[in-house]
């Protein structure tokens, strides 16, 4: 540690960088920019879940004030564009390839979910816009339509893309089915269930938006959009959908208002505004409303699962077994196909050492819009499921809940710990982080607390969620292998600038998680800078070498190692540097607290000397060394990381409403090493509320046919002030250890820990009404359900 | 067209709109206030409120021409003239009470209204109530309720500075 005060390295709480501007309104998202001569556009959509596209008559619309342009899917298609690609092909279970039907940036001849967009209108303004795509009669007739998994996979179901039998794309295993089956016919006891992860909807703060534009004098295309990486979208965009060179196409995400995954994908719009950019030749601009989002971001999870575990007689699993069916919406988003495969079947070995899994999932299209990665992104599903399904077995074995976790856990001496669906764990100390949540949340004191809640005619239940997940995504060469269509390092360019302040550029995107301040931390720890010295830039593809983005909790993992890496650089450089000016042996020279000092001497240079040199190479190693203090470095991880943890959830149910309150919340994670607490803190308990969204509020309610019943603000129930706990967040910590600063990801595993703690507890609460399982969201008519069907029962006795 | 005219961070505009123009639309595009944000088109998030004559409103549900003659407060006029922010500006940076900002404008022109229309203090609950008409998504309000609280006892003269944060 170096001689900064304050101090403002390695596990200081420092005070964000980016919130003087967010608090003072100056804060710049992609709606806050507008362009010199720009365009507004806005997007007709279907009404329909599924129809043929008869005619589009666009006459009318095109006379109405101010409109410059309408462009429907025959003009996308006239002008040779393709579809959006999918970043990641899956396998069938016979090798052969999923199915993988066109997504066009405009629907042409069919629209296969209500909000698939089918026209573009250009206007002036954008009340004129909307008024001109309102006089756009566009005659459709009416498809049969699937909006459920299981009405898509039934016998005879409407087909969503013709020739996609069974709408699935694809038929994918993991794991030895043989030498599960043999568990199960040996087990002592088998549990199953079935269940439900509902769909969500994400619901960033900030609406999707995206600018497009096209400078004729060099044939450059910029695009502005809400992105979680910008060079993602610059590569899937120019290469695959605009055949616009790299070179040509820059892409910003500027400050970007929450993501949570639903911005890593590459929308039809974004595309859209691009291709028209140079076709009105002014800049055309897009920004959705939020009902308009609820029908084209990508939503989450989605599955339908039956679970099976096979114990012996002392509660030791022996085998588990998995079929899921995962909603993939219309089209294949750009990561869906990952999401419900080597993001989720992977982590169902959980935290125990179940010698065996054999899970099978099938991906399926249906009438509704795409599904893809939301927070957790398959793991909240994989834990979902063997939370619960441990609860079931303990109430079916009599073994206490904690003990049956206890006896299977993967002991802390057990790591590297290969389990037997694919992954290997580094790290972890499960038995420890239980430990520390069953003290911090008083479990033993509980029973107390149930009867005090009995005298007031509330029923109080406790539950528990000991979990796993894998992030800091990811190994390229693994994900390579198991169907990513992309490398997933991260780049880092650190530039010393000459009289010592420092500039990074990365390649991840900060949409929230503060890192301007956490990455500034690390380089302020290392260097020796204040950090009021450090910027980082993140959000420009011309500013930044490359980069793959934010998402699965891989900024700091990922792009924090490659900033170590590019640091490794700058200091053996800035040694070589120094070791010429104080005429002493590169060996002897010593990097510490912005010093380069002779070792054992006080004999020294500064940072800023040595920077000073380097760009003023007056007195300098020329023929040795280039000028300058700027490097650039790749990481690729070895390894997914592992954070786990045990979270513990209290509730209270009002038997007379069905109502539940969550009374408390805690949550001990082991998220490796810790660079700010402070921003941990929030990132657990941000994850936390989405986690209890999910399980007592949030659900995107499709009707039979395909129609968006929760389609706004006002019928999506989103997690508000008076809905949640305070969150006690504490950490038991073991370092990664593959990645330079031992550290392991927190940003998803709020969201991936608490659905199963407060379902856990729900059912807790009604241990007397002999429930076996809740799907969510356990709403108050679904809990008084419960409870108003037993009373007859519970009065006889 | 019609004119409106008013007062907006302590500056008089006067501008053509159309009937249909809502005040957030005139605060973003005519004058460039762009730290007031649009979260919704249903007046449930509450990322676009704003004072009116002090009193906090959703302008995303305020059409400009309701506005003629009020004055205006927007997260761009709350500091002082030094620089030195409000409080509550204060309040949630030292407690963490933000993460990607969007919401965050909305969220603290809410909570200063609703600290002032309480000078007799809140619990809790109460805070948590008072933010029914604002939705956050990346904090989970947890250290949004911490900076109400730390920020209604400054703006009520129990104290002179926020309180710190516990690290």
């Amino acid at each position: 540690m170096n001689a900064i005060a304050p101090f403002e390295g390695i596990g200081a709480s420092v005070k964000r960088k980016e919130d003087l501007r967010f608090l003072s309104g100056r804060g710049r998202y992609t709606d806050d920019m507008n362009r010199p001569g720009q365009t507004h556009a806005v997007f007709l959509r279907s009404p329909h879940p599924h129809a043929r596209i008869d005619a589009v008559d666009s006459a009318a619309a095109r006379a109405m004030p101010g409109v410059v342009a309408i462009f429907t899917g025959a003009d996308i298609k006239a002008s040779g564009i393709g579809g959006l690609p999918c970043g990641w092909g899956v396998k069938n279970k016979d090798g052969t390839p999923m199915a993988e039907p066109a997504h066009p940036v405009l629907a042409h001849e069919r629209v296969r979910h209500v909000g698939d967009p089918v026209a573009m209108v250009i206007a002036e303004t954008r009340a004129q816009a909307k008024d001109a795509a309102e006089a756009i009669m566009v005659s459709y007739t009416p498809l049969g339509s699937v909006a459920t998994v299981t009405a898509a996979v039934a016998p005879g179901a409407t087909e969503v893309h013709e020739g996609v039998a069974a709408n699935t794309s694809f038929d994918w295993h993991i794991g030895d089915k043989a030498i599960t089956d043999a568990a199960f016919a040996g087990a002592a006891h088998t549990v199953s269930f079935d269940l439900v992860n509902n769909r969500l909807v994400p619901n960033a703060m900030e609406p999707r938006a995206a600018i497009g534009e096209f400078d004729p004098t060099n044939d450059e295309y910029t695009l502005y959009t809400t992105s979680q990486n910008p060079h993602v979208i610059r590569l899937l965009m120019g290469a695959f959908v605009l055949n616009i060179p790299e070179s040509r196409l820059r892409v910003v995400a500027p400050d970007v208002g929450g993501g949570f995954g639903s911005k890593i994908f590459h929308y039809a719009e974004e595309a859209a505004v691009t291709w028209a950019a140079p076709r009105v030749k002014r800049p055309v601009k897009w920004t959705c409303d939020r009902t308009e989002a609820f029908i084209s971001d990508a939503h989450g999870r989605d599955h339908v699962s039956h679970a099976e575990l096979a114990l012996d007689k002392d509660g030791k699993f022996l085998g588990l077994r998995v079929q899921t069916l995962a909603n993939m919406g219309a089209y294949l988003s750009t990561f869906a196909p990952a999401v419900p495969t080597y993001l989720y079947a992977t982590l169902l070995a959980g935290c125990y050492a179940t010698p065996t899994i054999y899970a099978e999932v099938k991906g399926v299209f249906t009438n509704t819009v795409a599904v893809d990665a939301y927070r957790g992104a398959g793991r909240p599903e994989a834990t979902f499921l063997i939370e619960r399904l441990v609860d079931v077995a303990a109430k079916a074995t009599g073994i206490d809940r904690i003990e049956l976790r206890r006896r299977n856990f993967i002991p802390a001496d057990a790591f590297p710990y290969q389990t037997p669906v694919a992954l290997e764990y580094d790290s972890g100390d499960y038995q420890s982080t239980l430990d520390m949540a069953l003290a911090a949340s008083d479990w033993a004191g509980f029973e107390a607390r149930r009867s005090a809640a009995a005298a007031k005619g509330k029923l109080r239940g406790i539950g528990i969620s000991t979990y796993v997940e894998a992030c800091g995504i990811a190994p390229s060469h693994v994900v390579g292998q198991l169907g990513a269509r992309a490398g997933l390092y991260e780049v880092a360019n650190i530039r010393v600038h000459p009289t010592g302040s420092i500039t990074v550029f990365t390649g991840t995107h900060s949409h929230g998680q503060g890192h301007e301040t956490t990455f500034a931390q690390l380089i302020a720890d290392r260097m020796g800078v204040p950090m009021n010295q450090i910027d980082v830039v993140h959000g420009d593809t011309s500013r930044i070498p490359f980069g793959m983005g934010t998402y699965g909790s891989r900024s700091l993992a990922v792009g924090g190692s490659a900033m170590v890496k590019a640091m490794d650089k700058i200091v053996l450089k800035g040694r070589k540097i120094a070791a010429h000016l104080l005429e002493a042996s590169l060996e002897d020279i010593e990097f510490e607290g912005g010093k380069f000092r002779v070792a054992g001497t006080d004999r020294e240079k500064t940072l800023t000397e040595i920077s000073l040199a380097a760009y003023v190479p007056h007195n300098y190693p020329i023929d040795e060394l280039e000028p300058g203090l700027e490097e650039t470095a790749f990481y690729d991880p070895k390894n997914f990381t592992y954070p786990a943890g045990a979270h513990v959830c209290e509730v209270e149910i009002d038997p007379a409403t069905g109502q539940t309150e969550v009374i408390a919340f805690t949550a001990v994670d082991d998220v490796g090493r810790v660079i700010n607490p402070m921003i941990v803190e929030g990132q657990v308990q941000g994850g936390v509320a989405q986690g209890i969204g999910q399980a007592l509020l949030e659900h995107a309610v499709y009707d039979a046919e395909g129609q968006l019943l929760s389609g706004s603000l006002m019928d999506y129930t989103m997690p508000r002030a008076d809905d949640l706990p305070n969150v006690a967040v504490s950490h038991h910590t073991t370092l990664c250890t593959h990645n330079p600063l031992g550290v392991k990801g927190c940003g998803e595993v709020g969201a991936i820990g608490s659905p199963p703690a407060v379902i856990n507890a729900v059912v807790d609460a009604l241990r007397d009404y002999d429930v076996t399982h809740i799907n969510m969201p356990a709403t108050p008519p679904k809990l008084w359900g419960i409870i108003n069907a037993a009373r007859p029962a519970l009065a006889a006795e | 067209m019609p004119q409106v005219t008013l007062t907006v961070n302590g500056t008089t505009h006067t501008a053509e709109v159309e009937g249909r123009t809502l005040l957030v639309e005139l605060l973003r595009e005519t004058l460039r206030l762009t730290g007031t944000h649009v979260g919704c088109d249903t007046s449930q998030c509450g990322a676009c409120v704003v004072h009116i004559d002090g009193e906090s409103v959703k302008s995303c549900t305020t059409l400009a021409l309701q506005a003629n003659g009020a004055s205006v407060t927007t997260i761009e006029g709350l500091a002082s003239a030094d620089g030195k922010l409000h409080p509550m500006q204060e309040a949630f940076r030292e407690y963490h009470a933000l993460q990607c900002g969007f919401c965050t404008p909305g969220m603290v022109m809410s909570a200063i209204d609703l600290v002032q229309k309480n000078p007799q203090g809140l619990s809790e609950h109460e805070i948590r109530e008072g933010l029914e008409g604002n939705i956050c998504r990346c904090t989970g309000y947890h250290n949004i309720v911490k900076a109400i609280a730390a920020a209604a006892d400054v703006m009520h003269g129990k104290r002179a500075e926020i309180a710190p944060a516990m690290a």
